[in-house]
């Protein structure tokens, strides 16, 4: 079909969506760059001024919370898929019929709100509230040990608020492992472990690749679970971030943490899935 | 009368099944024991709306009431951020659905020059954490002197959801039967007439998934909507700035009863999915 | 498909959609773009700095405005009794509505949300705001985005505000605010598990209270604190004193638990904090309202003094709604009646005889609260008192105010 109203047409169809993107996404991501590399304040403006200085001073200042939000988000995106991977392997193949309820209650969490979730996780591991209190009483903890505060609430609130995401996409590359490759394992008499290790294990792993994608991004940036669940030891660049943009409104510092931030995770991506070499196998997958 | 009874093949003997029945019994314990600790803080926020409170801090439990369900309202700045929120999610669903099914439909269907990139476009906008979009657009906003306010926020909400919506509808788009869409213009039908009385019918259970996963999101959306709200509080916003002085059980309430309604909504979508042709 | 998640969806968000050939060509767009970007944006963006208002400003800005007969009112929590018994007789005598909204948690934040509408010349929704002194007053003031105050519409503030905040370094003359409260900054705890009398900033060091101490996150207050405990008035401080507090501040650290906004009442009421950094009214207003037996002290080193101004940001739709609701504030009975509720340090002293009538007139416990009110110091301070009590120190220039909160911010974001 060579008619000039054909070819118009996916130009047309994309760009209204197409504009909106460039318009709103695009260009602010470039001048998020560009903040980055100005100086000045809000009383006398701000002049791009190629300020690469922002950066230096910004990451000699916060790189420990830069690591430490690496850290956070790593450590919630290996629990995540060590606690989703048996649930999704058993919605997947032992699900039978029930298996959109059970992916429908895997889901339940997100119709309430992600705020709403975490405050009632801090008001669920309260000094004295209805988890600790009742072990506190019972003589199974010391009467001054607390969860809050720690990173162990902030990571464990990372692990629970971005569970759906990890077990969804394991779930849709298990579901599609055709049963009949793991009979044919089996027939090949491989044992029960054999057979996921080598068979299932590795077919499953683009799933696993998006569901560290949609933990990994999230969870280092995220700055909800250290604000509320968390100390004053376990500030992530997130906070730091929202504290230099809203009360210090220091632009380009809060920027070109932002852009480090955007980069960071961006290598972090890429250098994954080199080393997984899905690539490919994505590649075929995706068209 | 001769029968001849041929022996059935001899079949090499099939390895017994790999057996594994406690594995199972385990594997469906665990999952159910994971289920329980998603739904544990929804359950604490559902039971704390009927808790008797006394004082500024509902964290005893006093006892049933249900008189927080009659004075849901009470607050009119809990109810105006309620109200400001469904403004925003109907909004931002309306523009992304549209936007975001033009754009998966171009995607899905057409090989077109750019279409690499639009792909790659839209991975980066899903993928971009929240707080990197929240930063870049305050700063695009700030250096056009845009006040921040409804229009904004609106903005940002549609910005991000119109990929989600596009993502699903190209996945839909991608297993359509295009002989369908053959058969209509054989039959005289224009490329207008095919994509609204053909095309769109068939695809509209993935712009329906799109739509409704972009209304979940608007409402949700805590980060990006922190930064662009200017003064404009949406719910989760208000529930944010709220939390130090204490969450009124209207918050409680007013969370159990979206759920209920997004719960409801959901299961609706599912049982008209199942009466749905295929 | 009889699954609640259309697996088209799934599918759609497990995929991954480049490679590298596709980051090239998202580079090789972004460069595009990115020159079109930066000249765009070469240009800069300009400064929020604005030349102070002098007397023809004030006459010019109320020359036509009117009154509207309703108010949008934006404050703190905690600062009007639950029936809101004062702005409803306002209304039956003016006839002005009053939407009261305690949308106020913080300064900076507040700052943050108004700040880009008032940039850009368009209304914030409220009329009459309350806002505490300190480095967000400042930059309303000098980006000129308050309406000065025309003090003859403000006879019961001239004839009945104590004048020392007459000449207040934040706000000479009161051009801009005139006070709504002012409050103390001391240390709260909780006497079922703290067994000594607490009377210094030092004990707040003490490693027996480990992991129960609480401090403020605001650099603001916890730069007071760690000048005052080294003997540094924060009035008058430097670069230099702030990092001595700083370094003071983050020996500290090991110890304090969480670094706090407004929710610490709750924490000292449940055991979470022993001992806190603090706010006078608040300590008295938690055990009011739920029977906790809280306590507050201003410490031998020194306490902070902070005041809580009202203010009409210059987009108000009817600012001569708030600057009537503003006198009204100064009336003496209105003002005793709200001294008697919120517990905070009154801009009105006439109100003590006015108190003093309304406890002699009681009986039996609204006597003896009434009583104490009168005697407390933390409402009615004594020149003693408010000699060790210091303000938070003037930053004026932004380069101060940047170095300031980077010294004291990282202290609470480890």
């Amino acid at each position: 079909m060579g008619s000039l109203r054909a070819r118009f047409t996916p130009y047309a169809l994309m760009l209204p969506g197409g504009l909106w993107l460039a318009i709103f996404f695009v260009i602010p991501t470039l001048i998020l760059l560009q903040f980055s590399l100005m100086t000045g304040n809000e009383a006398d403006g701000y002049q791009f001024t190629f300020h690469w200085q922002n950066y230096s001073d910004a990451l000699s200042t916060y790189y420990p919370q830069f690591i430490r939000s690496l850290e956070y988000g790593g450590t919630a995106t290996v629990l995540g898929i060590a606690l989703s991977y048996p649930v999704a392997y058993w919605i997947a193949f032992k699900g039978g019929a029930r298996k959109s309820t059970y992916l429908f209650l895997i889901l339940l969490p997100f119709f309430v709100s992600f705020v709403l979730r975490t405050i009632s996780w801090q008001f669920l591991l309260s000094d004295n509230g209805m988890v600790l209190g009742p072990l506190k009483d019972a003589g199974l903890l010391p009467p001054d040990f607390h969860i809050l505060q720690t990173s162990v609430a902030v990571v464990g609130g990372l692990t629970y608020n971005y569970l759906p995401f990890m077990v969804l996409p394991i779930y849709v590359a298990l579901e599609r492992v055709d049963p009949g490759v793991v009979e044919a394992s089996y027939d090949l008499y491989s044992s029960r472990t054999q057979s996921f290790l080598k068979v299932i294990f590795p077919l499953s792993l683009p799933g696993v690749f998006a569901g560290v994608l949609m933990n990994f991004v999230p969870a280092a940036s995220d700055y909800v679970n250290a604000e509320v669940l968390g100390g004053p030891d376990n500030t992530m660049i997130g906070n730091i971030i929202q504290d230099q943009a809203l009360t210090v409104r220091d632009y380009p510092t809060a920027t070109a943490l932002s852009a480090t931030l955007m980069l960071a995770l961006l290598v972090g991506i890429f250098a994954y899935a080199r080393a997984l070499g899905t690539e490919t196998v994505l590649q075929a997958a995706a068209r | 009368m001769t029968t001849t009874l041929t022996p059935p093949p001899v079949q090499p003997p099939t390895p017994p099944k790999p057996r594994a029945k406690l594995g199972d019994r385990l594997l469906f314990g665990y999952t159910w024991l994971v289920i329980l600790w998603l739904c544990l803080p929804i359950g604490v926020m559902i039971l704390f709306g009927f808790n008797q409170v006394q004082g500024r801090y509902n964290n005893r439990w006093h006892g049933f009431t249900l008189e927080w369900y009659a004075h849901v309202f009470d607050l009119s700045g809990l109810t105006n951020a309620l109200e400001a929120s469904l403004i925003i999610a109907v909004a931002s669903t309306l523009i992304a659905t549209a936007l975001g099914t033009l754009l998966g439909v171009a995607l899905g269907r057409y090989r077109f020059r750019g279409d690499g990139t639009s792909n790659l476009v839209q991975f980066a906008a899903i993928s971009t954490p929240e707080i990197v979009m929240g930063m870049s657009l305050v700063a695009f906003f700030v250096q056009l002197d845009v006040p921040l306010g409804y229009l904004t926020i609106i903005i940002a909400h549609v910005m991000f959801s119109l990929s989600f919506v596009a993502v699903t509808v190209r996945s839909r788009v991608l297993t359509l039967d295009r002989s369908v869409e053959e058969a209509a213009k054989d039959l005289g039908a224009s490329a207008m007439g095919t994509f609204w009385l053909v095309t769109l019918p068939m695809i509209l259970p993935g712009v329906t998934a799109g739509a409704l996963l972009a209304f979940a999101i608007s409402i949700d959306d805590f980060v990006v909507t922190n930064f662009t709200a200017g003064n404009i509080e949406t719910f989760p916003l208000w529930i944010w700035s709220s939390q130090k002085n204490g969450l009124p059980p209207q918050v409680n309430v007013m969370g159990t009863l979206i759920f209920a309604g997004g719960v409801l909504l959901a299961l609706g979508n599912a049982m008209a999915a199942r009466r749905r042709p295929a | 498909m009889d699954r609640k998640i259309d697996p088209a969806l799934l599918r759609g968000l497990s995929q991954r959609r480049y490679d590298r050939r596709d980051v090239m060509k998202l580079f090789g767009v972004g460069a595009g773009l990115g020159a079109a970007g930066l000249t765009l944006a070469a240009c800069g963006v300009k400064g929020a700095k604005q030349a102070p208002a002098d007397q023809d400003a004030v006459a010019k800005y109320w020359a036509d405005k009117k009154q509207n007969g309703h108010l949008d009112f934006a404050t703190w929590a905690l600062y009007m009794p639950k029936d809101q018994a004062p702005l409803k007789a306002f209304t039956k005598e003016t006839g002005i509505t009053v939407n009261y909204q305690e949308v106020i948690q913080d300064d900076p934040s507040w700052y943050g949300k108004i700040q880009p509408q008032l940039a850009a010349d368009k209304p914030i929704g409220y009329d009459l705001m309350v806002v505490t002194n300190g480095m967000e007053l400042d930059k309303l003031v000098e980006f000129g985005y308050l309406a000065p105050l025309d003090h003859s519409r403000l006879p019961n503030y001239t004839q009945n505000a104590d004048p020392i905040y007459r000449n207040e370094a934040y706000d000479k003359g009161n051009v801009y605010s005139i006070p709504y409260t002012s409050g103390y900054t001391g240390i709260a705890y909780n006497p079922a598990y703290v067994k000594e009398p607490i009377t210094k900033i030092a004990q707040l060091w003490d490693p027996k209270y480990a992991g129960k101490i609480g401090m403020m996150k605001d650099p603001q207050e916890l730069g007071n604190f760690g000048m005052l405990l080294l003997g540094i008035n924060p009035e008058t401080s430097t670069p230099a004193d702030w990092t001595r507090a700083a370094a003071k501040l983050r020996e500290q650290k090991p110890l304090v638990r969480a670094y706090v906004a407004q929710d610490y009442t709750k924490s000292l009421a449940n055991g979470d904090l022993w001992i806190c950094q603090g706010w006078s009214g608040d300590i008295f207003q938690e055990n009011a309202s739920n029977g906790s037996n809280l306590q507050f002290v201003v410490p031998e080193e020194g306490g902070t003094i902070w005041t809580d101004n009202m203010m009409i940001p210059k987009t108000a739709a009817n600012p001569v709604d708030a600057v009537m609701m503003m006198d009204y504030f100064y009336r003496p009975q209105v003002a005793a009646d709200l001294t008697e509720f919120i517990n905070y340090v009154t801009p009105v002293p006439s109100t003590k005889d006015l108190i003093a009538k309304h406890a002699a007139a009681s009986t039996g416990d609204d006597k003896k609260t009434l009583e104490e009110i009168l005697t407390r110091p933390l409402v009615y301070p004594t020149a003693a008192d408010l000699a060790k009590l210091k303000r938070y120190p003037s930053l004026k220039s932004a380069d101060e105010q940047k170095t300031y909160q980077n010294t004291f911010l990282p202290i609470s974001s480890g």
